[in-house]
């Protein structure tokens, strides 16, 4: 059976090659990073909890410290990009399709057919597992079609990776907050507050709470990932769905998406509003903030109408 | 009840409004959170530690990039930007819309590295929305020019957040199916995926119209 624990093998690999190739490149701070995130794939599962929780602090260590810096690994001109674009046309395309095609496909067919009965995926996880095969099959296509050097996947990759740096694993270490958060009651905290807001048998109110805390909550952590785990659990699972018996996939989904309306308000959201306006040399910092408003708050209002109609009226 | 645990969100506010590293930040706030609460640290940091290593999933999604940069080598962005170029008659407005099409559509595919700020919005989507918008309404003036190039910045979020969801091998949605699980609810991604659709389809009319009016407003300015 083919479990996360394979990805996460690739993935280590990956990022070892990375560490290796910064290593070779002289920017050490790059390499102990990568290399670092290189052995939390590759060992995470055997290591103690908390020889995890001090490979955590170092990363954050080296980020804190500014020893992650942007890489220039040799690649082709805007000359040669341009020629090369003309000469292969839309097929350039094909390869990045093949990836998502593949994860689309694989799903169906995995969860549609009696090939799903074969056990061969671990369950509920086909669909990343086929992204991850995906992949491989795109990059072993790419690399006969286009013949580039040998490295040159690993190298571009890593020209994206390091223009990335330490934001590439803030997500993963903002699901981490969220779990101590869980972990230390803030969600009962946020959910004894909100209770108290909300009023006592109202299902549209509490949906209206739910969307409005999750799209607050956002906007105070910059990230719908760290905000979802505790408004989920402070409303969404204990009230929306326990007690008034929504629909999960609706409040899952369209809530995490209220949250998004919530990141286009927030500077906090740094990579999407504050480093753009930066790129842009825009005069005022929160320029693209700005432009989004009209249309977040209209949107965060639709998210409010799709969850109280599609997980409790459509469901019943 | 106690309140302190709440005080690490105070540390992710001002940690962010004093622009320190996110990463320090949001250590910081999980370390603070834990103790305030009355958990030992180093079981504060064991908790960091497995939760962390439970959530690897998230990150494992980078072994695209090498794909996506070696395709680059080969002019995958000019490419996108002939396509973009091959519309007649653009302007700033049908410009972005295509755009906020493209992004949408891009993303529920899972190709939500396609777009984005640094490849494509300052060399791509900004300067061709600045053109088209010039080409349309005469010289506009550089607040005018700053509120075209941020509305291309805006375009690219709204079309990559309300996009990406419906593409179910996507770190949210993941998130969200880990949650439903923890809590007793399995769902698969394609469950969650789909009800993307009605937001996504929301997103795209409540922007196109917000980027079509601005077109018109900024033509009246112009006159």
């Amino acid at each position: 059976m083919i479990t996360y624990e394979w990805l996460y093998v690739l993935a280590g690999a990956g990022f070892a090659v990375w560490a290796a190739l910064s290593a070779k490149d002289g920017r050490w701070g790059n390499a102990a990073f990568w290399a670092l995130l290189s052995a939390s794939f590759l060992l995470g599962s055997h290591l103690s909890d908390l020889a995890n929780g001090v490979l955590v602090l170092a990363l954050v260590a080296i980020a804190g410290l500014g020893g992650l810096k942007r890489s220039d690994p040799p690649t082709t001109s805007p000359q040669e990009r341009e020629a090369h674009a003309a000469r292969l046309g839309n097929r350039l395309f094909l390869p990045a399709l093949v990836v998502p095609l593949t994860a689309v496909a694989g799903t169906l067919l995995y969860n549609y057919t009696p090939l799903g009965e074969t056990g061969v995926f671990e369950a509920r996880r086909e669909t990343l597992i086929l992204f991850g095969i995906g992949v491989v099959a795109a990059l072993v296509g790419a690399m006969v079609w286009l013949r580039p050097p040998l490295m040159a996947p690993a190298e571009e990759g890593r020209r994206l990776l390091d223009s990335i740096g330490w934001a590439a694993i803030l997500p993963q270490m903002l699901a981490a907050l969220g779990a101590v958060f869980a972990l230390a009651g803030v969600g009962e905290i946020i959910g004894g507050i909100a209770g108290g807001i909300i009023p006592e048998g109202s299902v549209f109110l509490t949906v209206v709470v739910f969307a409005l805390g999750m799209a607050g909550f956002t906007m105070i952590m910059g990230n719908a990932f760290a905000a979802f785990p505790v408004m989920a659990a402070a409303i969404g699972i204990p009230l929306l769905i326990g007690q008034y018996g929504g629909n999960p996939a609706v409040i899952g989904a369209v809530g995490m998406l209220a949250g998004f309306c919530g990141t286009l308000l927030t500077p906090m959201a740094a990579n999407f509003n504050i480093v753009p306006a930066a790129l842009l040399e825009l005069k005022d910092q929160n320029a693209v903030i700005r432009q989004q408003v009209g249309t977040a708050v209209p949107l965060l209002l639709c998210n409010i109408v799709i969850i109280y109609v599609g997980a409790f009226w459509l469901w019943r | 009840m106690n309140y302190w645990p709440l005080a690490g969100i105070a540390i992710v506010v001002l940690g962010f409004a004093l622009r320190f590293n996110p990463l320090l930040v949001v250590v910081s706030a999980a370390l603070a959170t834990g103790v305030l609460a009355g958990l030992d640290p180093v079981a504060v940091v064991e908790a960091l530690g497995k939760a962390f290593n439970d959530n690897r999933y998230i990150s494992v999604t980078w072994i695209i990039l090498p794909v996506i940069g070696l395709l680059e080598r080969y002019g995958l962005q000019q490419r996108a930007r002939a396509v973009i170029e091959g519309m007649r008659g653009a302007t700033m407005g049908k410009l972005l819309v295509a755009y906020l099409a493209f992004r949408q559509l891009a993303s529920a595919l899972g190709m939500k590295d396609i777009g984005g700020h640094p490849q494509a919005v300052r060399p791509l989507v900004a300067p061709m929305a600045e053109a088209a918008a010039v080409k349309t309404h005469g010289d506009l003036t550089e607040d005018a020019r700053d509120e075209v190039k941020a509305m291309a910045a805006a375009t690219d979020n709204v079309g990559l957040f309300f996009g990406e969801d419906i593409f179910f091998a996507i770190a949210s949605i993941l998130l969200i199916q880990g949650v439903f699980e923890a809590a007793g609810y399995p769902l698969t991604p394609l469950q969650l995926s789909v009800w993307a659709i009605p937001t996504a389809i929301c997103a795209f009319v409540i922007h196109a119209g917000r980027i079509l009016a601005f077109d018109r407003r900024l033509g009246r300015a112009a006159r």
